[in-house]
């Protein structure tokens, strides 16, 4: 398939499955009000996930829709980042994910709203102002659980240390990248890591949180070589299409 | 401390330019700042506003009911405060 | 906030006087149509039954979250997927609207979420069954919150005055849970044998419990007289049973479903719908503690706030620590 296509699918699917881990929180959320909130940030990714699987679906040009690729595509040909898939954990843990995420969707955007490719460049404008509330929702958290009390401080650094070793893939460049930056159409990953460690560095100082030092970093999720939970998060996500095939719903 | 729920806030929404402010009830929240986020969640979920104020509610002071006649009847017997009150003949126009 | 503050007063005689006199200005302040707000004398009989009425509807919105939560994570195509979300988010933000209002006559969202927990407060029996196929996602939208909205309206006119303004902005969110749920269902319907034999069983499964929902018979409902008066209800449980039964029997029609029920038929000279007996042990089990997920549910609940204890104490930690740094500044 084009470049273009397995571009367009690594942002969909990361969209799409940090989205299904957000909704997993739903009822089970450490105050009412948060519920709501993490509801929120699940909706807008599911909603840039279906703008960009509909993309990828007509670039692709087989008559597949975004439901079919987000629906009956096996845990090979999903191309999300290493880091969305990982559990939800305790609270801190989906805040670290969060902030990961969210510091690096920031940059992300901000590029790719400049994008050659218009309708990435329409989308990418959408998703910022999203993603801009979304850092503001994990940054106060990250403050909150790392200066808060003792456990909670632990667990904030606990997350931070666990989550560490798949942030160095949002800034892993192969020729799929390097392709897309070379036409313009989206940021080269390894040049959005100034800009991610300064954002982040911040909040952990300010958390008084402490930030991992160089170590190996696991890779593989935009090649489709997952951790062993992406196949249950499919195996859930995509069972009423399979056994229903050609259902309408 | 675990038994101790955030503090309760009040909400105001600004619905659109040029109307104020209308009290649309209340959220808890640790911070300010979280009353604020919490407020935008659960209040304009459908483009219900284009502003918030969150207000700590113990920071409220309130008229009593049973001050109500003393505070809100006099008005009353005070016509002469409204324009209907003054007889203008009407071939006076501009008034 | 609020204490009621009359029994302070301390002088007796008077007292008596001044509470049948407030009594009486308060009654004729509900038959004018006039509203009662926080602050205003009410009896406390009045309070107590709004505080119980309006947290059995707030815990009723945030239990209701789990059976339909239960399928965000399966919903069959992301448009549903979409949906859903944002309905059950929207059942959250009832659940807080609702609280809001309780918060107002006096108990704090704490007490009534600790009630919730220990099982002392109730809500609705309905959230008690299990949700095991996605047609159930279509039968609750359609006929739970159907059944709910023909509740719910005649509360936006409640006499008092802030359970009154969170019902209407209840109700107009609620009316797309209805339409999505039933757009569901027709999807259902125009689909294989197998999603018309999925839907036929929700349905069978959803009807009786749905009618239930209205609480008992007028002949057994010990509040309604007294809520009828107070105007916190304006509608009987039965009137407004045989409200839902006639608006809901042609859409299941429509849908080409069978009513699970033998002895329902039209009557031609009342305009209305004549139904079977409803099965009123099973309301009472289910009420008692007793049904599919009773325990289910409540342990649910209680896990997420106590899982959530050590975040919402290292907010307020926080939130102490800001202030005092801004004190210091």
């Amino acid at each position: 398939m084009s470049a273009l296509f397995d571009a367009v699918l690594r942002l969909a699917d990361s969209n799409l499955i940090l989205g299904q881990r957000l909704s997993e929180w739903c009822a089970k959320g450490p105050q009412m009000e948060e519920d709501v909130a993490l509801t929120n940030v699940a909706l807008d990714l599911i909603g840039h996930a279906n703008l960009l699987l509909g993309y990828a679906a007509e670039i692709e040009g087989k008559g597949q829709d975004a439901d079919q690729l987000a629906f009956l595509r096996d845990g090979d040909k999903f191309h999300n980042l290493l880091l969305v898939e990982q559990p939800n954990g305790d609270y801190a843990h989906t805040i670290a994910r969060q902030l990961f995420f969210d510091a690096w969707a920031n940059a992300w955007y901000a590029q790719m709203a400049q994008s050659s490719d218009q309708r990435l460049a329409e989308i990418a404008a959408r998703a910022l102002k999203e993603t801009r509330y979304h850092w503001r929702h994990s940054t106060q958290w990250a403050l909150r659980l790392g200066d808060g009390t003792e456990e909670s401080h632990q667990r904030m650094q606990a997350a931070i240390d666990a989550l560490w070793m798949f942030t160095g893939e949002l800034f892993a460049d192969d020729e799929v990248d390097v392709e897309m930056a070379e036409q313009g159409i989206m940021p080269l990953p390894s040049s959005l890591a100034p800009q991610w460690n300064t954002a982040i560095s911040a909040v952990l100082e300010e958390a008084t949180l402490s930030m991992p030092g160089d170590q190996w970093m696991q890779s593989g999720g935009k090649q489709g070589r997952h951790t062993e939970h992406l196949g249950y998060i499919l195996a859930e996500m995509q069972f009423l299409p399979r056994a229903y095939p050609g259902a309408a719903w | 401390m675990s038994k101790q729920q955030w503090p309760l806030y009040e909400v105001f929404i600004r619905s659109k330019a040029g109307l104020s402010h209308k009290h649309v009830g209340s959220v808890h929240a640790a911070d300010a700042q979280m009353a604020l986020d919490n407020a935008r969640d659960v209040y304009t979920r459908r483009m219900e506003g284009v502003s918030l104020w969150v207000v700590e509610a113990n920071a409220i002071t309130a008229s009593e009911p049973e001050d109500k006649a003393a505070w809100f009847e006099p008005a009353e017997n005070k016509v002469y405060r409204h324009p209907t009150f003054y007889e203008i003949p009407d071939e006076v126009k501009g008034l | 906030m609020y204490t009621q503050g009359l029994d302070q007063q301390g002088d007796g005689p008077t007292l008596v006087e001044n509470e049948q006199d407030l009594l009486e200005k308060f009654q004729a302040k509900v038959d004018a149509e006039e509203k009662i707000e926080p602050k205003d004398w009410m009896p406390a009989a009045y309070r107590k039954t709004l505080i119980r009425q309006i947290a059995q509807h707030a815990h009723s919105e945030i239990i209701g979250m789990q059976p339909e939560g239960n399928w965000i994570t399966r919903a069959p195509s992301l448009r549903r997927k979409q949906i859903l979300l944002a309905k059950v988010q929207d059942e959250a933000g009832h659940g807080l609207y609702l609280y809001s209002a309780a918060e107002t006559l006096g108990v704090s969202r704490d007490e009534l979420v600790d009630q919730l927990i220990d099982g002392t407060a109730k809500y609705s029996s309905i959230f008690n069954y299990p949700t095991t196929s996605w047609a159930d996602i279509g039968a609750i939208g359609w006929l739970v919150d159907g059944a709910a909205i023909m509740n719910q309206i005649p509360l936006c006119r409640c006499s008092y005055g802030p359970y009154a303004r969170a019902m209407v902005r209840v109700c107009k969110e609620e009316s797309f849970h209805q339409r999505q749920g039933y757009e569901i269902m027709i999807a259902l319907s125009r689909g294989s044998d197998e999603q018309k034999a999925m839907m036929q069983d929700a349905f069978n499964r959803w009807w009786w419990p749905s009618l239930m929902m209205f609480g008992p018979s007028d002949n057994d409902s010990k509040h309604s007289a007294q809520s009828m008066a107070w105007k916190i209800k304006r509608f009987s449980n039965d009137e407004l049973r045989q409200k839902f039964v006639d608006a809901t029997v042609p859409q299941a029609e429509y849908l080409g479903l069978t009513v699970p029920d033998p002895d329902l038929k039209f009557n031609e000279e009342t305009g209305h719908y004549e139904f079977g007996e409803i099965d009123w042990q099973e309301f009472y089990d289910v009420i008692q503690g007793n049904g599919p997920c009773n325990r289910q549910r409540l342990a649910a609940r209680k896990s997420a706030h106590e899982n959530g204890a050590w975040v919402r104490e290292a907010a307020a930690a926080y939130a102490e620590k800001q202030r005092q740094r801004k004190e210091a500044a």
